[in-house]
């Protein structure tokens, strides 16, 4: 959205905004908590009040043509794109394209942890999203693999809801997460963090019942004897995040295999000339106000290469 | 009410057998204690469709295995709509000490009936296998090998058998067998009894004790465990066939296997155990599967790894057991199904119908028999094109609701009227919540759509089946 209106302001007159969901705000319509806009804003929002900031300016902006429930599934070095709605394929050709596609999360499978796979293993995010917007309580004792913010935010909010967090445990020696919510989330809540401990087995035919954890040295080998297990029925996996660029992986762009983000010299820039990807999707940010700033950058980047190309 | 037949397991041998009696004018029920069919071993295991070569020729595994594998290829496929590629295989050397063993095999699979087998020299691999290790001097070509998504075959087999007439139970466990004074059974499942001529029992893992409790403890099962490895489908291309090794006395080997669905996945792994519920994957397992498979094919990394299973080979001594027991008249055994069971299994249907009928039941063929199944119409598989028709014919096609593989809320809902009760049914269906973010995305929406077309709450979703619920608190 941040791009959209910016580069709306920019001069660009006719902008298309494609949103696979049901409704604009992407991943902040479920990080219920506050946290967001103290830098953009000067006040602290929480993540749907922060979303609906932008959401507002681009309904009533008639230069931007709002598309939801649209899945892009095809994207060329040309700039035609293709996506699907209920109802329809329908087949775009863009003078700019930006990407503002996010990030998924990554996964137990990626790491990978052994043992058997029951139900009660969650992605971090999908248990936000179960918990914010649906009201499913997913367990009542759980273990949190991973401690950055999400893995430390879902911590508190299953804490909030009742849930026993039993432990985090993390495979580094550090947490990657702010100090503020290392404070916040698990001191203030009583829940214990172990630093350089990793899930050796998930137990449990249908649902889960127990993890055996076990501590690791500097190279991340087992340590004899350290192992112990903990009883629980969920198991939250918050293990870093993806950009999702598999559209400018189809259209041909460079993509740094080991993080997923597009290669180029400068930030919002792909190797394929009019074709941007901001936000997540650039990199993994932090703090929304910066993917507010940058996504803005990205708008202004699209007009001009749009005048550019109006020129040559 | 008096059954024909009862057949207790609704893995691949069981639909197998389902379908081929469903020719019949026979009423026939399948009894699986699961919450679907196709959640034992049929879900987890390579999905390829053997040759026939690696067996002993005297063995029934062998023959049945290239009958299964004609049949597939020239029956089954077709008139199912299953999507099953002939991609053929090559079983590989690293020793040219070896070669002799290599010929045995091509004579053997000669023997049996295996057709086309062809030794490749190192030049033929180069061009045909660029990816293939540095250590591979030369391999045996099999062209009629393939592969199948399993759990797809044994969904579209029952489908088919069920339109055909047969009765299916699920969550219908056999826990008690009694012998009929005039003949026949009295077969208990889930505190309903049902009465039969015949009982066919293709309980896979449990065959053993199915065959006990109807009085004829003649064999005993020990799983053999599998790990296999799926691999992102961006490395769909690496191998244009299956890889073998050379097979060893307990296996085929760790092989690089092609799936339908398009990820490549490396395993098996073989190592017997005691426990018929142990399907968790280890550290040491991972470890020696691409230990392995990185001689075949060195571009093999670990970060490739998007999914990992076990699966448990159903195994009793070295060979297949299709049989009668004279000390249980009217039952016939389908046990001991290990590998290349997924294979052989529409041979073993014809030869349990045989058995049968050598026994007294009249195969009495009905006047409409459904040969043929609408394929159900998969995002995934079609071009662009095809899509536009689709969405135009009924919107809901244009409604994605897995992202990673394309999977939209028509294809989910499609999957639930063809019995999907499950997350894991709809996902073995649709592919919905197997791509990379492993249902990080989808999982609501999918939950959503299961509690309208089902009238379920959230509370009674699972994941497979009762003791799975995926929550424990609805706030709403
Ligand atoms: C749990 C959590 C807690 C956080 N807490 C804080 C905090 O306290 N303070 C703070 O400042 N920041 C926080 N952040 C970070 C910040 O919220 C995110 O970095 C930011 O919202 C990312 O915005 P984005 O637009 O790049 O991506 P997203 O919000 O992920 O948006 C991407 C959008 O693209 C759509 N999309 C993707 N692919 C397609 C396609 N093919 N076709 C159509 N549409 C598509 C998606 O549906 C989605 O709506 C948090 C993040 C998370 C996950
Ligand atoms: C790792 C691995 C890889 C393999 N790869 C291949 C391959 O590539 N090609 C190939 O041809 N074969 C392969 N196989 C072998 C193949 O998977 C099996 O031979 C086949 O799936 C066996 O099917 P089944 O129907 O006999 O058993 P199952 O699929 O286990 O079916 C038996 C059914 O009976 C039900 N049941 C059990 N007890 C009861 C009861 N008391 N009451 C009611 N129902 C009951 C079970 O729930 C189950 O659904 C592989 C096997 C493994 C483990």
């Amino acid at each position: 959205m941040a791009a959209a209106l910016a580069a709306r302001e920019a001069g660009v007159s006719d902008v298309l905004l494609l949103e696979r969901d049901q409704h604009l705000g992407g991943i902040l319509n479920q990080c219920i908590h506050p946290g967001f806009g103290l830098h953009h804003f000067k006040e602290e929002l929480t993540g749907p009040q922060y979303a609906d900031r932008f959401a507002r300016r681009v309904r009533e902006d008639h230069g931007i043509e709002v598309s939801l429930c649209s899945f892009v599934v095809k994207l060329t070095k040309d700039r035609e794109l293709s996506y699907l709605r209920p109802g329809a394929l329908e087949e775009v050709k863009a003078g700019a394209v930006i990407l503002a596609t996010g990030c998924r999360e990554r996964t137990r499978e990626m790491i990978p942890i052994p043992g058997s796979r029951p139900a009660g293993v969650y992605p971090a995010g999908l248990a936000q999203k179960m918990v914010n917007m649906e009201g499913w309580i997913p367990g009542t004792e759980a273990v949190i693999v991973g401690s950055g913010d999400i893995g430390l935010i879902m911590a508190r909010r299953m804490a909030l809801e009742g849930v026993k967090v039993k432990a985090v445990v993390e495979i580094q020696k550090s947490s990657r997460g702010l100090v503020r919510n290392v404070v916040q989330c698990l001191e203030d809540f009583g829940i214990p963090l172990y630093f350089q401990h990793r899930i050796a087995m998930i137990r449990g035919r249908d649902r889960v019942e127990r993890v055996d954890v076990v501590k690791v040295d500097d190279q991340f080998r087992d340590l004899p004897g350290s192992g112990f297990s903990i009883d629980c029925d969920t198991v939250l996996v918050s293990v870093g995040l993806i950009p999702e660029n598999e559209l400018l992986e189809m259209a041909g762009a460079r993509l740094d295999p080991k993080a997923n983000t597009p290669v180029a010299e400068k930030v919002n820039l792909t190797s394929i000339p009019g074709v941007f990807a901001c936000g997540n999707a650039c990199k993994v940010y932090d703090l929304v106000d910066w993917v507010t700033r940058d996504s803005e950058l990205a708008g202004r980047m699209a007009a001009d290469y749009l005048g550019a190309g109006a020129r040559a | 009410m008096t059954y024909d037949v009862v057949i207790v397991g609704a893995g691949v041998t069981g639909a197998s057998i389902a379908r081929e009696l469903s020719r019949y004018r026979l009423k026939v029920l399948v009894l699986e204690k699961e919450a679907e069919p196709a959640f034992g071993v049929s879900k987890s295991n390579s999905g390829i469709i053997h040759a026939g070569t690696q067996n002993p020729p005297t063995s029934l595994k062998g023959w049945l295995c290239v009958e299964g594998n004609r049949l597939m290829r020239e029956e089954i496929a077709p008139d199912l709509g299953l999507n099953f590629v002939q991609c053929g295989q090559l079983v590989v050397i690293f020793d040219e000490a070896d070669r002799p063993g290599l010929e045995k095999i091509k004579k053997e699979g000669e023997e049996l009936g295996v057709r086309g087998l062809k030794l490749v020299d190192r030049a033929w691999l180069d061009a045909n296998e660029p990816e293939l290790g540095p250590e591979v001097k030369a391999a045996l070509l099999v062209p009629s090998a393939g592969i199948v998504s399993p759990y797809r075959y044994v969904y579209a087999l029952i489908e088919n058998a069920v339109k055909n007439g047969v009765e299916l139970r699920t969550l219908a466990k056999v826990t008690a067998i009694a012998r009929v004074q005039k003949g026949g059974f009295y077969v208990e499942a889930s505190g309903r009894v049902y009465e039969t001529r015949f009982l066919v029992n293709a309980a896979g893992l449990y065959a053993d004790e199915i065959s006990a409790m109807a009085g004829a403890p003649t064999f005993r099962i020990t799983p053999r465990k599998g790990e296999e490895y799926l691999l992102d489908k961006k490395r769909e291309h690496m191998a244009r066939r299956i890889i073998f090794p050379m097979p060893t006395a307990e296996s085929k080997g760790i092989l690089v296997i092609k799936t339908s669905d398009g990820n490549p996945m490396i395993g098996p792994t073989a190592s017997d155990t005691q426990d018929k519920e142990d399907l968790s994957t280890t550290d040491e397992g991972l470890a020696e599967v691409l230990r392995e498979t990185r001689r075949l094919m060195p571009t093999v990394s670990k970060s490739d790894i998007i999914a990992y299973f076990s699966g448990l080979r159903p195994v009793s001594g070295k060979d297949f057991i299709v049989r009668c027991e004279e000390s249980a008249p009217g039952l016939v055994n389908a046990a001991g199904i290990q590998s290349p069971g997924l294979t052989a299994a529409p041979a073993i249907a014809v030869m349990v119908a045989g058995i049968l009928k050598e026994r007294g039941l009249a195969l009495a063929p009905k006047e409409q028999f459904h040969r043929l199944r609408r394929r159900p119409a998969h995002l995934f598989q079609v071009p662009l094109e095809e899509t536009r028709r689709l969405i135009e014919k009924d919107p809901a096609y244009g409604d994605i609701v897995c992202r990673c593989e394309l999977v939209s809320a028509q294809e989910v809902r499609d999957a639930i009227k063809r019995g999907a009760r499950t997350l894991d049914g709809v996902k073995f269906r649709t592919r919905a919540q197997a791509g990379r973010c492993h249902g990080g995305f989808c999982t609501t929406r999918i939950m959503k759509i299961m509690q309208e077309e089902l009238g379920l709450s959230a509370l009674e979703i699972t994941k497979r089946g009762p003791g799975s619920e995926l929550i424990k608190d609805d706030r709403k």
